[in-house]
């Protein structure tokens, strides 16, 4: 009996110590709540965990789940910053000014979208307009493209990742607006870009596409060229800034109206010399040099 | 007078705890139709229920789920035929032939299995099932609806086992001892006799296990691969209607006409996993008389 009174209390003594932590961070101003893209959360833990460094006694908590996750959360008002990989949609705007929200965008660095196969596959170079009819399922063998005689295995983000999106427009639809093109519906949707980039390892006939910072030796990048005249080039730092590869995109960060206080300073951190180095050591590319 | 005072307290406690389970139940449907009947401002409900594509980020967004309604069908259907046997086979094991002690192994060898998180079922599986489905079948990849179904009868064996086990044991032990005195072996006495007798609580299990797995989400959103096609056979990737709420909900704009969808997706599964509940409830009253 004494026991369960006991147990009983430690539970109601946590819930307590939890809710005034929670309380304290509201009402005192020093932590700020960003969420967003998973392309972008090694860069922004990354930056976080500097910066605390530098600012004991502020906290910046970060979490992922997908660039709609990100902007849906500040439209909401649970979160300081959203992280995008994709520009804030017309149908958000509308609705967060709705709400009394006014995001306000900010270019943080670049991002190349590397395609990648396994390292067994012999195919490493496409065009934009290959890869369009491979994501979009009009080609669906791997020998059409010069590889072996294998059925091609798509993997696509899930609907919520602003690279599923930006991929979709940039190179399903090549950038034009009116185009109706989808992705195959035979496209394995996986929830994360670790997910694509373990089943690439895995897996000798699958393509899937990611932000550049998840190239490793198990995943092969394929070199991509705007289309048949072009020079095929691989997605490097250096390419993504010549403005060479062709499919790279800006990463952003939203708040709600222009940065102030913790937010501004957080942000003006990002755009030091020492954040931006960060964004070259995460392997995304800096915006200012 | 006081006792009095404080029967009636407490009566009045007990039954509103009583009641509170059907109050919840309640709301929850009011609210589900509420938010999911919205999505047919957009789509009539036929073009909902039978449209053969998913796209619900696109302009105009195409709203039918008939592939995320096969592919819980056909992954539910595996399932079953996989857990099924297995499971009454195990249940008559346990009631019928296991000495005492082999029982009391098994029974809580069973409950462990019901214990296990289904993301950690959904992690193993990823990491173990689906190679194995792949290799075997020689498939592009081993995200498929048959892995699914294995990791899904998983967690549907204890429910249908203990439930099963139950429904044998309950039935009266005259009727055995009536056909062993008849001269009947053993198994003529469970097949003949005992079978029939707990057939009603044996095919209640049946719908419980069968309820749990159309219902699962994390295991199966893990490893079938979630691609939106109507699916021609077990071994291609599915998409279902729990994992497509699960990957999208928190991407979905609040009120946009694909949140509304997702409510619908839900009223769907609650329609559905209701009527397996009351068609598992009829079969057990139908014992009881």
């Amino acid at each position: 009996m004494f026991k369960i009174i006991g147990i009983c209390l430690i539970a109601v003594f946590f819930f307590i110590m939890g809710f005034s932590v929670n309380c304290f961070g509201g009402s005192v101003k020093n932590s700020i709540q960003i969420k967003g893209s998973d392309t972008m959360v090694n860069l922004a833990q990354a930056w976080a965990e500097k910066y605390m460094e530098k600012n004991p006694g502020e906290f910046v908590a970060i979490t992922g789940g997908g660039s709609g996750t990100g902007l849906s959360s500040l439209i909401s008002g649970t979160c300081d910053i959203a992280m995008s990989s994709r520009d804030i949609k017309e149908k958000e705007i509308a609705l967060a000014k709705q709400k009394g929200i006014n995001p306000f965008e900010t270019k943080v660095a670049l991002d190349g979208l590397a395609v990648v196969v396994n390292p067994n596959n012999p195919v490493s170079r496409l065009t934009v307009e290959q890869l369009a009819a491979i994501f979009s399922g009009k080609i669906s063998n791997w020998k059409e493209v010069g590889g072996e005689d294998k059925k091609i295995v798509i993997l696509s983000r899930e609907v919520n990742s602003g690279t599923h999106v930006y991929f979709k427009e940039h190179v399903l639809r090549n950038n034009k607006p009116e185009s109706k093109e989808e992705f195959a519906p035979g496209a394995l949707m996986l929830s994360s870009s670790q997910a694509i980039a373990d089943e690439v390892a895995g897996n000798s006939s699958a393509v899937g596409y990611y932000g550049m910072g998840y190239i490793s030796p198990k995943q092969k990048a394929i070199a991509v060229a705007k289309d048949k005249e072009s020079e095929y080039v691989q997605p490097t730092i250096e390419n993504v800034l010549k403005g060479k590869y062709p499919i790279s995109r800006p990463l952003f960060l939203y708040s709600n109206g222009s940065p102030e206080g913790l937010i501004k300073k957080f942000e003006d951190y990002c755009f030091s010399k020492e954040g931006q180095q960060i964004v070259l050591i995460t392997d995304f590319v800096p915006i200012k040099k | 007078m006081f006792r009095k005072v404080k029967e009636f307290i407490v009566e009045r406690l007990i039954q509103i705890c009583g009641l509170a389970s059907i109050f919840f139940v309640v709301v929850i449907f009011l609210f589900l139709l509420k938010e999911g009947l919205a999505v047919f401002k957009v789509v009539t409900p036929l073009d909902f229920l039978f449209g053969k594509s998913w796209y619900p980020i696109s302009e105009p967004a195409h709203l039918g789920i008939l592939p995320l309604i096969c592919g819980s069908l056909l992954v539910t259907l595996g399932a079953a035929i996989i857990s099924i046997p297995i499971g009454v086979a195990c249940a008559i094991y346990i009631a019928e032939i296991a000495p005492s002690k082999t029982k009391e192994v098994l029974k809580a060898g069973i409950e462990l299995l019901a214990a296990i998180p289904s993301v950690v079922l959904g992690f193993i599986g990823m990491v173990t099932l689906v190679p194995w489905v792949k290799n075997i079948f020689h498939l592009p990849t081993g995200l498929t609806a048959l892995s699914g179904s294995i990791m899904l009868a998983f967690m549907a064996m204890p429910t249908i086992v203990s439930i099963a086990e139950d429904a044998l044991y309950s039935v009266p032990k005259s009727y055995k001892e009536g056909a062993f005195a008849l001269g009947a072996t053993h198994w003529q006495t469970i097949h003949r006799v005992m079978l029939p007798a707990a057939s009603s609580g044996i095919l209640a299990a049946v719908m419980l296990g069968i309820g749990r797995v159309i219902g699962e989400t994390m295991a199966v959103m893990m490893i079938t691969g979630n691609a939106a096609v109507i699916p021609q056979s077990i071994l291609v990737p599915v998409r279902t209607l729990t994992a497509t709420i699960a990957a999208e909900m928190g991407e979905a704009v609040v009120g946009s006409e694909h949140y509304f969808a997702l409510f619908a997706i839900g009223i769907v599964l609650f329609i559905i996993s209701f009527a397996i509940n009351v068609t598992a409830d009829l079969f057990l009253h139908r014992e009881n008389k």
